[in-house]
């Protein structure tokens, strides 16, 4: 993928393809057009045998000569441009170095190519999904906002990175760990527990609670950005390990859930190499509460936001099982939702010591 | 107002002391003063010693008391009073006697002590204003400028600025009350007359003028009076400013020429627009409707007929003495009785009857609108705009009296105005955006011609600004306030008694028959502004999209000539581009919309639209709509034209556009020259004196280049 000559690339090929749309369009005196697939849950369908969202064929067109989106389609040019100056040079860069390569006041106006990242971003999705190029095949990479600690060694630019003896810190992941990149030299770890907050795998990690139980403890601080997704996908895959989430109890919780099982309706090709349909969700959920005797006066209410995505989400296929329709359920009829932070209301490790070894030994987990 | 009670706490210890109270503290430092009052009866007075304190009190002592009433509560109000007064008169003047008003106003400051402060920290000034109108005679100087409530325009219903002869000796005697000076007034009634100079000062008590000086002296004008005054005041420019109060003027009153010679030295001229006075309102006998049934006792006593039916039928409008007989019979009242001796009951039932009868309403020659081609001369002088209209409503009757309101707008900057601004074209940062002009609409308010700039929010004319869906008319209005935009809207009320909300003259009263008139004319102003902006912004927005097309078509050539690695033949992509683009966007067609080949107002009827060529319009363009004179009365057929040339197909369903005929036409390029008493009479119904036409000096033609 990541040939080094100076041979062009498949997607800097890809890249150059849009030009030459647009000067054929030009010769024949017609409206040069991008197809787009859409990227929206109108266009994706939940591939049962699979267990994975899959985007469908649904395609939108984007024209140069429609008012409303010719500065979108401007703008694309010019995203392609910068990424194809990517591949020639080798180079990566982030999300928002694009944005401002791409920047500048079109001459004779007021008018800039883009005002905010807000509107670079997206076209840098749209384009990946129209040449079904992926983000790192574009030189496109996240911010590392992913923290791994256990029992796995991996190599990384020739460094031996030993996540069993990085102290409570953990190794930071990248945003890119395609094997080229980030190679697994051993894992003897049992499962990997990816956990929603940074706080709880503060105190997990502090605790040494991947010592005791042999697993990996993994977070994305939030939903998990590409990487850290990536990441768990090839220690399921490669490794053979059970993936299990943790995550707060509220619609988000249970959509961060889905997009590691599943994928994202926004990035659902993706789906392919990052969705882990065998992930478990270990918690918190709903009956947990009553479960773990957390007191009431420990819940927020739900706002009106909450009930509303928790309603969208019952209507998700992926969320159809009868055990989900109840978990959800459940939390909208308590009105409540929990944080797992609220778990040391009982104690500070409580987490450590009672809530996830109980869990382990009940096998206390949605599917 | 002459005898006026004084107050009781004025007149005397009328203290009622309560006995103090040991328990409460606070009263024990004073409990020894209190005891002595207290043990004494209170002291009481009786009514024959306050009959010996009651008397007359001299309308005079009365307004020196209380100035706010007549404008002068702050130094920076009666500056403005004292110019308007002078002004108000002048122009009065000037037009009673059919002359074409030239009007100077000079504020000095005077210096104190030797030293000349700058006119902002100045406190007194000197107001001197000079027409060339038909002058005083000698005998009556020292009456008009030193006797309040003199004058000749409260006793008869005939539209003026000046309705109470309060005004200018008012001012007089402001600048006697703050300064001591006296008022200086120079007149000459005609190039053969001695010029007459005056030194008057009010004797408050008695309300007579006193006469310190009186003499012959050589004046370099043929005709005409300068009144000067000193007076306490305070200059500061800005919102109801001497200033802002001239330049309304000057847009209300086209015909005038106004120079002003600012306190800081500066010359401003407010040239003539219009080369026409304004038609000689008539006076009218009180229609019945608008008289009130102690006002009705009065005239029936005082009247000189020696019959009810001679009494109705001669001493109001729109009687008949069919209808006057018609009357009597049904209030059940002999015709032939004496007016003096209907009496009690009688008088109430007629009075009952008349206002139950239906009566025609008041004949409106008592008027005299600015019309519709004046205020569009007006404003296009005044106001900087792209799109102006005005629009003149068929008279109206509230409470007996009749009125007319004039409506008109100008919207936007001229187009040579809104390129500059934008030449700085400095790369915008994240963040940054275009400021949004949230520039409100301004509201220039008239009575009669003159403007009003204080109390704005109690005026009947803003509130019906406020009340209008402006966004009917493609202009953004925040709920309750005024519309948003580069907007000057202009509301004018002529009537022989405008209804003011107090003396001083600076809101009208909101009666529901004004209201609804203001409505219709901004309505009507409101409209054509609308089908105005929505041209404009078709043809903006074709043009946007072409100018948006080729603002990107550059970009995406240069990065699909970057992705091709710079061998691309850009001129070819570029021209095929911008083919594709002009073929999308509506063609050549758009250049046509957008004012290049621009034809007319755009069939907008009284109005004018400014663009980068030029003027088109109405400006001083001869009216198609000639005829309806405004003698015609509300419920009268109309006998003017109605062929309403070239407006459009709703326009003339509207009346606005048909009272618009009251202007002569302007062809008649004559020498303008002053109509005298013989020309003024000979004006009557339709009649009007086409001769008193322009000099043909400024004039625009249907398209002139800027």
């Amino acid at each position: 993928m990541m040939t080094k000559t100076k041979k062009p690339t498949t997607v800097e090929k890809k890249l150059v393809g849009l030009a030459d749309l647009v000067i054929q369009a030009a010769e024949r005196s017609k409206d040069p057009t991008l197809q787009i697939p859409i990227r929206a849950l109108s266009n994706v369908s939940f591939n049962e045998r699979k267990g994975m969202i899959e985007m469908g064929d649904k395609k939108q067109a984007r024209s140069f000569f429609n008012i409303g989106m010719a500065k979108k389609f401007m703008q694309t040019m010019l995203v392609a441009d910068a990424l194809a100056e990517l591949q020639r040079a080798d180079l990566t860069t982030s999300l928002r170095e694009i944005y401002y390569r791409t920047k500048h006041t079109i001459r004779d106006s007021h008018e800039n190519t883009f005002d905010t990242q807000d509107e670079s971003d997206p076209i840098i999705e749209d384009l990946e999904v129209t040449l079904s190029a992926l983000r790192e095949e574009l030189h496109v990479r996240a911010e590392n906002a992913g923290s791994i600690v256990g029992p796995v060694v991996f190599g990384d630019d020739g460094d031996r990175v030993d996540c069993s003896k990085l102290g409570k810190g953990g190794y930071s992941v990248p945003s890119i760990v395609e094997p080229e990149y980030l190679e697994i030299r051993r894992c003897t770890a049992d499962f990997v527990l990816l956990v929603e907050k940074g706080t709880q795998w503060n105190r997990l990690s502090e605790d040494k609670f991947w010592r005791r139980y042999n697993c990996i403890l993994l977070t994305g601080n939030g939903q998990p950005p590409r990487g850290v997704r990536r990441l768990a996908r090839r220690l399921h895959e490669e490794q053979g390990l059970p993936i299990y989430v943790l995550v707060d109890n509220d619609p988000w919780g249970y959509y961060i859930y889905s997009v590691v099982k599943q994928g994202s309706i926004n990035l659902a090709f993706e789906s392919q190499r990052m969705a882990i349909p065998k992930a478990k969700f270990m918690g918190l959920s709903s009956a947990d509460p009553e479960r773990y005797g957390l007191p009431r006066n420990v819940g927020i209410k739900l706002n009106d936001k909450d009930v509303a995505r928790a309603k969208e989400l019952m209507n998700y296929q992926w969320f159809k099982k009868p055990a989900w329709q109840a978990e959800i359920k459940r939390m909208l009829t308590s009105g409540l939702k929990y944080e797992l932070d609220a778990l040391a209301n009982k104690d500070f490790q409580y987490l450590t010591k009672q809530y996830l070894p109980r869990k382990l030994r009940e096998q206390d987990w949605l599917d | 107002m002459t005898t006026m009670r004084e107050s009781r706490s004025v007149t005397g210890p009328m203290v009622v002391v309560s006995p103090s109270d040991p328990a409460d503290p606070a009263s024990h430092s004073h409990a020894g003063a209190q005891k002595k009052t207290a043990s004494k009866p209170a002291e009481r007075v009786t009514a024959i010693e306050m009959g010996a304190r009651q008397r007359e009190i001299s309308v005079s002592e009365f307004f020196t008391k209380n100035r706010h009433l007549l404008g002068f509560d702050n130094p920076r109000k009666a500056l403005l009073t004292c110019v308007k007064e002078a002004v108000d008169n002048a122009l009065d003047a000037c037009e009673e006697a059919g002359i074409l008003p030239d009007v100077t106003v000079r504020l000095e400051v005077v210096p104190i002590d030797g030293v000349t402060p700058p006119a902002s920290q100045a406190t007194r000034f000197r107001v001197t204003v000079t027409d060339n109108g038909p002058g005083i005679v000698r005998q009556q100087i020292p009456r008009i400028f030193a006797k309040l409530l003199y004058g000749s325009k409260f006793h008869r219903l005939r539209m003026s600025r000046g309705q109470q002869g309060i005004g200018i000796s008012a001012a007089g005697m402001y600048a006697q009350l703050t300064t001591g000076k006296p008022v200086r007034i120079i007149s000459r009634i005609g190039p053969r007359a001695a010029a007459h100079f005056f030194e008057v000062q009010i004797d408050t008590k008695k309300n007579e003028p006193l006469v310190h000086e009186s003499k012959q002296i050589e004046w370099d004008q043929p005709r005409g009076t300068q009144v000067t005054m000193e007076i306490e005041g305070r200059y500061q420019k800005g919102r109801a400013s001497v200033d802002e109060w001239l330049e309304q003027t000057s847009i209300a009153n086209p015909h005038a020429k106004l120079i002003y010679y600012t306190p800081e030295g500066e010359i401003k001229e407010y040239t003539r627009a219009y080369h026409e006075l304004p038609p000689s309102p008539r006076e009218i006998k009180p229609h019945p409707y608008g008289i009130e049934f102690g006002m009705f006792l009065k005239m029936v006593q005082e009247t000189k007929s020696h019959t009810v039916v001679g009494f109705l039928a001669s001493d109001f409008c729109r009687i008949s003495p069919q209808l006057a007989d018609q009357i009597c019979r049904q209030a059940k009242i002999s015709p032939e009785m004496k007016p003096r001796d209907l009496k009690g009951s009688a008088a109430e039932t007629l009075y009952r009857t008349i206002q139950s009868t239906k009566i025609m309403a008041p004949p409106t020659n008592c008027l005299s609108p600015i019309g519709e081609k004046a205020i569009l001369a007006g404003l296009y002088k005044q106001i900087k705009g792209e799109f102006y209209t005005a629009v003149t409503r068929p008279p109206a009757v509230y409470r007996g009296n009749p009125f007319v309101i004039e409506a008109g707008l100008a919207y936007g900057q001229r187009p040579d105005e809104h390129n500059k601004p934008e030449q700085p074209a400095a790369p915008r940062a994240e963040g940054e955006h275009e400021e949004d002009d949230v520039e409100l609409a301004r509201v220039i308010r008239y009575a009669n011609r003159v403007p009003l700039l204080y109390q704005q929010s109690a005026c009947a004319t803003f509130k019906a600004v406020l009340g209008l869906s402006w966004k009917n008319y493609g202009v953004a209005q925040a709920r309750g306030a005024l519309p948003a935009g580069p907007m000057v809207i202009f509301v004018h009320m002529a009537s022989v008694w405008v209804p003011f909300t107090s003396e001083s003259k600076e809101a009208i009263a909101d009666y529901d028959e004004i209201h609804k008139e203001i409505t219709l004319a901004l309505r009507e102003c409101g409209r054509r502004l609308g089908i105005y902006l929505r041209r404009r912004e078709r043809a903006a927005s074709e043009y946007r999209r072409r100018n948006i097309f080729e603002l990107y078509i550059e970009e995406v050539v240069e990065a699909c000539n970057r992705l091709k690695g710079g061998t691309l033949p850009k001129e070819k992509l570029k021209k095929q581009l911008q083919t594709i683009a002009v073929s999308r966007t509506g063609g050549i067609k758009t250049d046509e919309v957008l004012g290049k080949t621009g034809e007319g107002p755009e069939g907008l009827p009284h109005s004018i639209i400014v663009t980068e060529g030029g003027a088109e319009g109405d400006v001083v363009v001869g009216t198609k709509l000639d005829g309806g004179g405004e003698e015609a009365g509300i419920g009268q057929s109309r006998d003017g034209h109605t062929d309403h040339g070239g407006g459009l197909a709703s326009g003339s369903k509207s009346d606005g556009g048909k009272s618009g005929g009251i202007r002569p036409s302007w062809r008649q390029n004559q020498r303008e020259r002053f109509t005298g008493e013989d020309e003024k009479n000979k004006t009557r119904k339709g009649e009007r004196p086409s001769s008193r036409a322009s000099n043909g000096a400024v004039r625009r033609s249907r398209k002139v280049t800027a």
